[in-house]
C-alpha cells in the first residue's frame, strides 16, 4: 500500500513545464498567477502529493507550453522552494529552483486600503526588500508588507 | 527633480536645500531666480500654510502661480482620474505642487507628468518640504542635529509630519522619543527602518515622561479627518497638551514645535515662551520652499 502512495499518478510528459515542490496547497494558487486556467492545453495539478523531503507537495504539468522564466520565477512569492523543469521529448532539458525579482509588478495588491492604486487605472509595484521573511515596499504609498494578495 | 519622498532624500541633498534656504532667508533680491516660470498648486484638499507658502516662494521668485484649492469647478467632478488631471497640467507649467488625500499619489503622478512633482501632502503617508522646513528650524535653533534628543507627540499614526520629519532626521545621530496613545502610535515599520539605521527610539505615553530629556517637542494636532468617527475623534482629543506646567519641566533651551494647526495641544500662554518655535517654523516655509523651487524646475 505504501508503495502506491509513493507512486506519482501522472504519466510523464513530452513537452512542456512541470513545477515542482510546491508547497502542499499551493498548487491552485500557483495556476492562478500563472494564468493557467486561460491557457487552452492539457494542464496537470497534482495536491497533496507524497514528497520525500516535505511529507506532501504540490506538482503542476504544463503540456506543450515552456513557461517563460522571469514569468515562472512569480511562483516564489507563494512558494519560495519550488522547482521548474522545462522538458523536450520526455528530457528534463533545463532545471532551476524560482527566484524571486527584485521588484513585482502588476499580479499583487497593496495592502494599504488608502493606497492610490486601489483608485486609478494603474498597475501595482513592489520593491522585493527582503526574500526571507518576505518583505515588499509598494513604490507609491511605500508601506511595507509580508502578507502576499493577488489581484 | 521630484520631491514625492522623504526616505529617498539623501543627507547630502537635505543639507544643500537647507543651504539654500539659509542663502535665501538672507538675501534681498531673488525676484530673478525663477523669472517666467510658471507654477502649478493643485490641492485636492484643503491647506493655508502650504499653498500659500508656495505661492509667496515662486512669487518672490519672479515666477507665477495658478491652481486649485478644492476640486469645486474642476473635471475631477466629472470623474476625471489623477493621472488626466497631471497629464493635463503638466504641460501647461514648469512645476506642480500637489496635495491629495490618497497615499502614493504623487508618486503615481510624478511617472505621468512631463515636469517635476513636489509632494505636499499624499495622505498619511508624506510631506516632505514640511520635513526639509522643520530639520531647518532645528538646525537653526541649535546650528546642529547631530545628538539631539527629540519628542514627537499626538497623532503619530494618521498625521503626515511625524513619521516623515523621523526619517529625515534619521540622517543625524539623534535619539527619537515617540508620546502618543497605543491606538495613535508610531507604525512598527518606521520604528524598525529607525532601529535598523541605529537610531535610539523610545515609546511613552506622557509627555511627563520623557520632558526633562527633550531638546525638541513636536507636538501634533489629534486630527479629525482622520478617524472614521467623531466618537473616535473626541476619544483623543485634547489628551495631549503643552501648557506652562509642561514647560516648567523642560530644559531651559528646549523648543516647541508645531506644523500647525494647533486646536488644544498648546496652551496660548506658551506663544509669549522664547522657546515656542512654531511660528517662526511656518515663516521658515518661505525660504525652505525657495530652495524646493529652485532645486526642482533648475534641475529638471
Amino acid at each position: 500500500m505504501a508503495e502506491i502512495d509513493k507512486t506519482l499518478k501522472v504519466q510523464k510528459i513530452e513537452n512542456g513545464t512541470v513545477i515542482d515542490h510546491i508547497a502542499a496547497g499551493k498548487g491552485w494558487e500557483v495556476v492562478k498567477l500563472l494564468g493557467l486556467e486561460e491557457y487552452g492545453g492539457t494542464v496537470t495539478l497534482l495536491s497533496n502529493a507524497y514528497s520525500k523531503t516535505k511529507g506532501k507537495k504540490d506538482v503542476i504539468k504544463v503540456e506543450n507550453k515552456q513557461l517563460d522564466k522571469k514569468e515562472v520565477n512569480k511562483v516564489a512569492l507563494v512558494s519560495p522552494e519550488a522547482a521548474v523543469n522545462l522538458i523536450k521529448n520526455f528530457e528534463v532539458k533545463e532545471k532551476f529552483n524560482v527566484s524571486l525579482p527584485q521588484e513585482v509588478t502588476g499580479i499583487l495588491i497593496c495592502t494599504n486600503p488608502v493606497c492610490v492604486t486601489h483608485f486609478e487605472p494603474c498597475e501595482t509595484r513592489f520593491a522585493v526588500e527582503s526574500k526571507d521573511p518576505l518583505t515588499l515596499r509598494c513604490a507609491y504609498c511605500e508601506r511595507v508588507q509580508s502578507k502576499v494578495e493577488f489581484k | 527633480m521630484d520631491f514625492i519622498s522623504t526616505r529617498l532624500l539623501s543627507k547630502d541633498m537635505i543639507e544643500d536645500i537647507l543651504k539654500s534656504a539659509k542663502g535665501f532667508e538672507a538675501k534681498k533680491d531673488f525676484s530673478h531666480v525663477l523669472k517666467g516660470k510658471l507654477l502649478a498648486t493643485l490641492f485636492f484638499e484643503p491647506s493655508t500654510r502650504t499653498q500659500f507658502s508656495f505661492q509667496s516662494a515662486i512669487e518672490r521668485l519672479g515666477g507665477n502661480v495658478l491652481g486649485f484649492s478644492d476640486t469645486d469647478g474642476t473635471s475631477i467632478r466629472k470623474g476625471e482620474t489623477l493621472m488626466d488631471t497631471i497629464r493635463m497640467m503638466s504641460s501647461y507649467v514648469d512645476c506642480i505642487v500637489m496635495r491629495h488625500p490618497k497615499e502614493g499619489s504623487a508618486k503615481l503622478a510624478s511617472e505621468v507628468s512631463t515636469v517635476p512633482i513636489i509632494n505636499a501632502g499624499d495622505g498619511s503617508h508624506d510631506h516632505p518640504t514640511q520635513t526639509l522646513l522643520d530639520i531647518y528650524t532645528i538646525q537653526k535653533s541649535f546650528g546642529k542635529i547631530d545628538g539631539l534628543n527629540v519628542g514627537v507627540c499626538g497623532d503619530l499614526r494618521y498625521g503626515r509630519t511625524g513619521r516623515p520629519l523621523s526619517l529625515g532626521l534619521s540622517n543625524w545621530d539623534v535619539k527619537m522619543h515617540y508620546i502618543s496613545p497605543p491606538q495613535l502610535s508610531m507604525d512598527k515599520g518606521t520604528i524598525k527602518y529607525l532601529r535598523d539605521k541605529r537610531i535610539e527610539v523610545t515609546e511613552v505615553l506622557k509627555i511627563e515622561d520623557v520632558i526633562k530629556e527633550l531638546d525638541v517637542l513636536y507636538m501634533t494636532r489629534i486630527q479629525r479627518e482622520r478617524f472614521p468617527t467623531e466618537e473616535e475623534y473626541l476619544k483623543f482629543k485634547g489628551v495631549y497638551v503643552v501648557d506652562e506646567r509642561i514647560m516648567g519641566m523642560a530644559k531651559q533651551d528646549m523648543i516647541v514645535m508645531h506644523p500647525l494647526p494647533r486646536v488644544d495641544e498648546i496652551t496660548v500662554e506658551v506663544d509669549n515662551d522664547p522657546r515656542a518655535k512654531y511660528f517662526e517654523q511656518a515663516k521658515n516655509g518661505i525660504p525652505v520652499r525657495m530652495a524646493v523651487l529652485e532645486k526642482a524646475i533648475k534641475e529638471d
